[in-house]
């Protein structure tokens, strides 16, 4: 069961061959006996859990069961859930119980998907390896010495160890992508503002976006189509037709365009990762797909551009943390200065602090020209290099990371070294583009290798397709680890 | 040395939408504390903005009002400062592109008439209170203004004196009342003036160094302040100091400004583009929908009084102080067929009673039918001035009608000319001593009996008859 797609969940769901309540508690079941071994869950709370099962079991039985009704999924702390503790990974909110449904919540439960529980994350969502969060590191399931990726490495870790059937997942240099890729799930970051971001703390608004990640394409699909849709309280959100993103699933490859960017074939590449990519590259020309060299020449700026850029607004998103109204105050303190100062100090983590300085350094009086605005302008430019791209290819395709999961502590010290993680990645959310993740191949370790595709802006469900179709042909979505 | 006074004001106008510029709560004033902050008032995590259009629609009324460029592409900026009433951290407004830019405004003060330049006007949101009585040692934070949507509207520093800088604050105050943007209640924060002071010797181009009062919540404040500040700062100067320039307040009940922060103290407010929002374009159709739903504007309708009804323009500036008042002044005017008139009874008679009464144009008990139809007793001379007082008064009390009135007191004045020749007569008669002296050529007993005329007649009498009168009787 636990290896069952979301499609075969509802199946037996809809045959009443099982309720909601059953597969809830069964996955509680192995959430306790796994997770203190993951630490993939920041909150468990069964009873909740299992009254929005049997919620989701009346619904089924009132004769309004949709698509996935009953199947429950993990979420990430980024998003605010009405009576459950969101910390979104910090000493910060490490008292925060939301009083609001953030709107991607809002969908999943009006549609009966009940939660499993908040899962780990790195620090306000700024890591690469889940090591940032203030509830301790995951475990990658592959190899718990380990990291699972970042930030969304309690989601990653949960569907790989199968502690949960999916989960929700963001994205803003890569954090849904990357741990996709180290843990060996399907990940799917859409393109920025199809997913409402009402509800889920920001960090860099322009960038961040919410998605799916799953043990499929063909799953991740069916929870796209339940997260995405205009929200009036999102500015940014687009007010477009709803449209089914399994449509095109099946679809034939024969003719499709596959783009290679030379840059992310280059030097610091693994050659372990490259050559799983070259034979996933070979695997889809078997399937109709033709490759197209292709350059993304301005992508090379992406960190130092990201680097800039995702500080500059987190350090403004995260000037409401101040002790004031909600979440850690400083319990003692003299003045109003030093309640802030102390309350701030206290309650973000090393990797906050400095992106916050960061961000606030490069919005200053006299640096903002050289830094902020400057790093607008090339992300303009890495923008177009993608639209150039388009006009030859349907879909990019690379390798999602550099390399694959690294040792926990390995990178803890060196911040730019962890940050090169999501060279490959950071592009498609300068651009706006969708990304995905799915697995190709496993290194020499055992160790779980991603394939990267980034779509033109809405081309979700041809990505999706794509994806499907590798998978039909391959099985590395389908390993699960062993060792647990 | 002589020195001039130099004055640039900003003013925040609360605009007087429903609701707030980024969130769905009520903007109504008064509430108990924090009953209208909603998650996103006070920040919770995750939540996002939404522009109010309605916000923007007022800050298009106004540019249009003070014939300003629009900005048809408008982008909201983040003012990044820490707070304990600012719930996010930051205060979402416009840095590089304002609404409205390039605008002027007219004014009249010492009897001169100024054009005041306003440089530009955008739209920001308010903060919460911060209040420091009643929490022992703490300080109570109030969100309910929170998120209040405001125009700050910038000028030049155009003025000279406190009297222009009050005129155009006042100018300011009619026209976004008249326009209905804003409620204009000062007391309750609707119109704040922060005002830019420099002085400078008589005849220098450059700029003194200026200091900024903040939040005048009165006209009366902001003279005071304006005065104060520039004596000091010409007091300072001739004593051979230097004006820093600095941030202060004003203090009503010591008459003075003092020092809140220097210069060197300002924030780097750290301003960038607001991601949370997409930027607003106007489109011309929405422009002319608003342009096309402005009322007739002050300046207009002054013009339009002189040429129609002949004011004076001093007259036409009074009776458009107020939308209401202009809109008064009108109907008395056409009711009565006498602008001239009905301009004195308003600015006399009317302002007057209402001042007295502290009362608005709008609550006046005497409506503007019955001023009309009580000019109109004026005009036919059923009603003498002194008369006409007394019908006013009646219909102040609400007596009823001006007729009624004039017949339940008897009021008409005196049209038989038999029954103001035994008037005469009589007073003739008892009054001897003065139609000698007149007769002696003292003009002023002359007088005195069209008085006793007056007098016995209960002033029913017409006072040109009575001359007549008398005059023959006299020779």
């Amino acid at each position: 069961m636990f290896e069952s797609s979301l499609s075969a969940l509802a199946a037996r769901l809809a045959a009443k061959d099982v309720s909601s309540r059953e597969l809830a508690q069964a996955w509680l079941d192995r959430i306790a006996a796994l997770n203190p071994t993951i630490n993939a869950f920041i909150t468990v709370d069964p009873g909740r859990t299992l009254a929005e099962a049997a919620a989701a079991d009346a619904m089924r039985g009132a004769g309004r069961a949709g698509a996935l009704t009953g199947v429950p999924i993990a979420h990430k702390d980024i998003f605010c859930t009405d009576g459950w503790l969101t910390t979104c990974g910090s000493k910060m909110l490490s008292n925060f119980v939301a009083p609001y449904d953030a709107h991607v919540i809002q969908r999943f439960k009006a549609a009966g998907l009940p939660s499993l529980g908040k899962t780990n994350m790195d620090e306000f969502a700024m890591g690469s390896s889940n090591e940032t969060s203030f509830y301790g590191a995951v475990k990658n399931p592959w190899d718990p010495t380990r990291v699972p990726g970042g930030s969304s490495g309690g989601a990653a870790a949960s569907v790989a160890a199968r502690l949960s059937p999916a989960a929700t997942g963001t994205d803003t240099g890569g954090s849904i992508r990357q741990p996709a890729a180290f843990t060996g799930i399907t990940g799917l970051k859409p393109t920025y503002g199809l997913v409402s971001r009402y509800g889920m703390i920001a960090f860099a608004s322009s960038l961040d976006q919410a998605g799916p990640m799953a043990k499929s394409a063909e799953d991740c699909a069916l929870l796209l189509n339940v997260m995405t849709g205009f929200d009036p309280n999102d500015s940014t959100s687009l007010d477009r037709e709803k449209e089914d993103y399994a449509r095109d699933l099946d679809r034939p490859l024969a003719g499709l365009r596959i783009g290679l960017p030379k840059e992310f074939f280059a030097e610091g590449l693994d050659g372990e990762v490259a050559a799983a990519v070259d034979t996933a590259v070979n695997e889809l020309k078997k399937l109709g797909a033709i490759p197209v060299e292709i350059s993304l020449a301005n992508s090379r700026l992406a960190i130092p551009v990201y680097y800039v850029l995702g500080p500059a607004e987190a350090s403004s998103n995260l000037s409401r943390f101040d002790g004031v109204r909600y979440g850690h105050r400083a319990p003692e303190y003299t003045d109003l200065n030093d309640m802030y100062a102390k309350t701030r100090a206290q309650g973000f983590g090393a990797e906050v602090k400095r992106r916050i300085l960061i961000g606030t350094y490069v919005l200053s009086h006299g640096y903002y020209d050289a830094y902020y605005l400057q790093a607008q302008k090339i992300r303009r430019l890495i923008a177009d290099d993608f639209s150039e791209a388009f006009k030859v290819c349907d879909v990019i395709l690379g390798p999602t990371t550099p390399g694959t999961a690294f040792r926990i502590g390995e990178n803890s010290d060196d911040p730019v070294r962890m940050y090169l993680n999501d060279l490959y990645t950071i592009p498609a959310n300068l651009a706006g583009l969708p990304g995905m993740s799915l697995p190709c191949g496993f290194d020499s370790g055992g160790l779980p290798i991603g394939l990267q595709l980034v779509g033109n802006h809405f081309c979700e469900a041809r990505m999706l397709n794509v994806a499907h179709q590798y998978q039909r042909a391959t099985d590395w979505h389908s390993r699960m680890p062993t060792n647990l | 040395m002589k020195w001039e006074t130099v004055i640039g004001l900003e003013v925040h106008t609360q605009l007087a939408t429903q609701s707030k510029i980024f969130s769905g709560s009520s903007t109504a004033f008064g509430a108990a504390p924090n009953t209208q902050a909603s998650a996103v008032d006070i920040a919770l995590p995750g939540v996002l903005p939404v522009l109010n259009k309605g916000a923007v629609e007022c800050a298009i009324r106004f540019g249009l009002a003070v014939g300003a460029t629009l900005n048809r592409v408008n982008v909201f900026d983040r003012k990044n400062y820490f707070y304990p009433d600012l719930p996010k951290g930051y205060q979402i407004s416009q840095l590089a592109k304002p609404i409205v830019e390039h605008g002027a405004l007219k004014i009249v003060a010492d009897g001169e008439e100024k054009t005041i330049r306003i440089t530009r006007a955008h739209m920001e949101e308010d903060a919460g209170k911060s209040l420091h009585e009643d929490f022992h040692g703490m300080t109570g934070i109030d969100l309910n203004r929170a998120g209040t949507p405001l125009l700050e509207i910038v000028s030049e520093p155009d003025m000279r004196s406190s009297a222009e800088a009050v005129a155009y604050a006042r100018a300011l105050h009619t026209l976004v009342t008249w326009i209905g943007i804003c409620d204009g209640n000062m007391q309750e924060g609707s119109f704040r003036v922060d005002a830019n002071v420099s002085v400078r010797p008589v005849g220098q181009q450059e700029f003194g160094t200026r200091r900024e009062i903040k939040n005048l919540n009165s006209f009366r404040f902001l003279q005071q302040a304006i005065d104060y500040e520039a004596r000091w700062q010409i007091e300072t100067l001739e004593d051979g100091g230097r004006i820093q320039q600095a941030t202060v307040l004003f203090d009503p009940d010591t008459g003075e400004t003092r020092m809140m922060r220097s210069k060197e103290e300002a924030h780097d407010y750290r301003y960038f583009p607001d991601p949370d929002l997409l930027p607003v374009r106007l489109d011309e159709s929405w422009i002319e929908a608003v342009r096309a739903a402005l009322p007739e504007l002050p300046a207009a309708m002054q013009a339009r009084f002189q040429r129609e009804y002949g004011v004076s323009a001093y007259d036409a500036a009074v009776l458009t102080g107020s939308r209401a008042l202009a809109a008064y002044f009108e109907a008395v005017a056409q009711k009565s067929g006498q602008p001239k008139l009905a301009a004195n009874w308003v600015m006399g008679e009317l302002t007057a009673a209402l001042n007295r009464s502290e009362l608005d144009i709008a609550q006046s008990p005497v409506s503007a039918t019955q001023l009309g139809a009580l000019i109109s007793r004026i005009q036919d001379g059923t009603l003498s001035g002194k008369l006409a007082r007394q019908v006013f008064e009646g219909l102040w009390e609400g007596a009823g009608e001006v007729d009624a009135i004039i017949a339940a007191r008897g009021l008409t004045q005196m049209s038989d000319a038999g029954e103001l020749e035994t008037i005469v007569d009589a007073v003739l008669a008892a009054n001897q001593k003065s139609v000698e002296e007149f007769r002696a050529g003292k003009e002023k007993a002359f007088n005195a009996l069209v008085g006793q005329v007056m007098k016995a007649s209960r002033g029913r009498a017409n006072p040109a008859q009575v001359n007549d009168l008398l005059k023959t009787k006299l020779q």
